[in-house]
């Protein structure tokens, strides 16, 4: 995908928390690009900064050194709406209104047009006979499904998804996979995903970007050229998913032992 | 030698209100204590002079009840709570919003808040008689005054912990500071509001009470001041029940509105 301009374009990005000096220095000078369309996947072990840097994105938090630059092409559209790993569907509204909340917050609620949106979302995410419903009716994994309806809704320039399933049970997590596939093969906005499931981030992206440990860098970068539209069944049980998950773990292994290595030197560290 | 264990249903732990001859045991324990009282009140195991018999009580409160003095009082002391309580929680609400939300304003008011709330606040009385003069705004400003610290508190421990997640959820969508004020932090903090309410009810009771002692001539606390002055036991009981029932009432009536505005907020029961 190099060539193009990027939709998203990271420069010489750091984030230490804490003393600039002495703080813990979570990512570590990264560049990196994302073309508009492009469904990246980022992977690496725990605490790689990997959501640090996703929610640098989000405006979440600021780079302590580089620069992030997202192009906001169109003004009607928010530039990101995140999925978060944990449950954020606002408890005090129905789930019609949590999910037109995006375009009402950022502004751009266009009256009928809108509400059709939100409406469509919420009959593709199976939500829409539940719309007035509040969220602590719902199980977990519809809880979640809101909050991607919500996103969608929004319709923003770039979907942001920090480990959007990594609380839903095995089963509920292999469907809202292929939802989302199919969900995003409709629309095709640029996104980046965060997940520690590398079948995961074979099965949904473009190309899958590998962290190090920390201080997290970029590594490696795997395009994943399986066709499109995936069936969750069907690709997993290609020789081409099973080489490219074999590939990433080759790569990742390493990472994961390092951070068990420094994780368990921090902690004996503190111990004393 | 072997045994085996049953487990099926007759051992699971019974469900539902504990009940003694068909009524819940909650209701049988303040008969009981008037029964007592009234058989003690009528074979003179305690003396009538200070402890009337319940009936006695009961039939002096009916009689009142005819009068205009009596719904006089209630009406002017729960005109004072009203008042009060609203002239403290709105500013009280507001202010524990702005403590929650915007850093400078917490640093700048926190320690003041500290400072200030453990003042008994019906020691202000003589202070706010001189600003506000003997009639009722010197009464409505010592029961706003404690409410407006007590909303303050909880409203501000209320937006605090609110889940972070959903001011990130407010920011990243780009929320503006009134919509994020609106659509997170006030609902976020609707049940500290709540339990602020909740207490503000049992002092305001509380603080009317010494109010209409020391400074009035009408109301629910200044009738059982007064019967004290004239000796009428009878008529000082009335007003402990009329006060007690106020309490239930309030307790009631706040359990009713917080069901109704907050019903996502469901309290932990077994």
């Amino acid at each position: 995908m190099t060539g193009k301009t990027g939709k998203i374009e990271v420069d010489g990005v750091a984030k230490v928390f804490g003393d600039p000096q002495r703080g813990f220095r979570a990512i570590d000078k990264v560049d990196l690009t994302i073309a508009d369309g492009e469904f990246v996947c980022i992977v690496g072990p725990s605490g790689c900064g990997k959501s640090t840097l996703i929610r640098m994105f989000a405006g979440l938090e600021h780079p302590s050194e580089g620069q992030i630059r997202i192009a906001h092409d169109n003004p009607d559209r928010p530039m990101t709406a995140m999925i978060f790993q944990q449950e954020s569907a606002f408890p005090w509204l129905t789930v019609a209104d949590n999910a037109a909340y995006g375009l009402r917050a950022s502004g751009t609620w266009r009256g009928a047009e809108s509400q059709e949106r939100v409406d469509y979302f919420l009959q593709k995410t199976g939500l829409y006979s539940f719309r007035d419903f509040r969220p602590d009716q719902l199980s977990g994994g519809m809880k979640q499904r809101l909050s991607i309806a919500r996103a969608f809704a929004t319709n923003p320039e770039v979907l942001l998804m920090d480990e959007p399933f990594a609380a839903l049970d095995e089963q509920n997590k292999l469907i809202m996979q292929e939802e989302l596939a199919t969900l995003w093969e409709e629309f095709r906005s640029t996104v980046v995903f965060i997940t520690h499931g590398l079948d995961e981030a074979v099965l949904l992206g473009d190309r899958v970007v590998v962290m190090s440990s920390a201080p997290g860098r970029f590594i490696h970068s795997l395009e994943i050229d399986l066709p499109r539209p995936r069936k969750s069944a069907e690709i997993r049980r290609t020789p081409e998913f099973g080489a490219l998950t074999a590939e990433l773990w080759d790569i990742l292994g390493h990472e994961v032992r390092t951070a068990r290595q420094q994780e368990a030197d921090r902690i004996q560290a503190a111990g004393r | 030698m072997a045994t085996i264990e049953t487990i099926d249903v007759s051992r699971a732990p019974r469900k539902g209100t504990r009940r003694v001859l068909g009524m819940p045991i909650g209701l049988i324990s303040p008969i009981v204590l008037l029964g007592l009282w009234e058989i003690a009140a009528r074979t003179g195991a305690v003396n009538v002079t200070f402890f009337p018999a319940p009936s006695t009580i009961l039939a002096t409160g009916f009689a009142q009840a005819q009068t205009a003095q009596f719904w006089g009082d209630l009406g002017i002391s729960l005109q004072r709570i009203a008042v009060g309580l609203v002239m403290g929680a709105v500013p009280g609400v507001l202010v524990g919003l702005a403590m929650g939300l915007f850093r400078p304003v917490r640093e700048a008011l926190n320690p003041l808040i500290a400072a200030l709330f453990p003042i008994p606040k019906i020691a202000l009385l003589p202070l706010l008689l001189l600003i506000f003069g003997i009639g009722e705004t010197s009464k409505y400003v010592t029961i706003a005054i404690n409410v407006f610290f007590l909303m303050t508190i909880n409203t501000f421990a209320g937006v605090v912990s609110t889940p972070k997640i959903y001011f990130e959820v407010a920011r990243n969508l780009k929320a503006s500071r009134l919509k994020t004020y609106l659509t997170v932090a006030l609902p976020g903090a609707l049940p500290g509001i709540f339990t602020g309410l909740r207490i503000c009810m049992g002092t305001a009771l509380i603080l009317l009470v010494a109010v209409e002692f020391s400074t009035a001539d009408s109301g629910v606390g200044y009738r059982i001041w007064w019967a004290w002055t004239v000796f009428w036991v009878d008529t000082m009981y009335v007003g402990f029940l009329v006060i007690a029932i106020l309490g239930l009432g309030f307790s009631y009536a706040v359990d009713f509105l917080e069901r109704l505005v907050i019903p996502w907020h469901r309290k932990h029961e077994r």
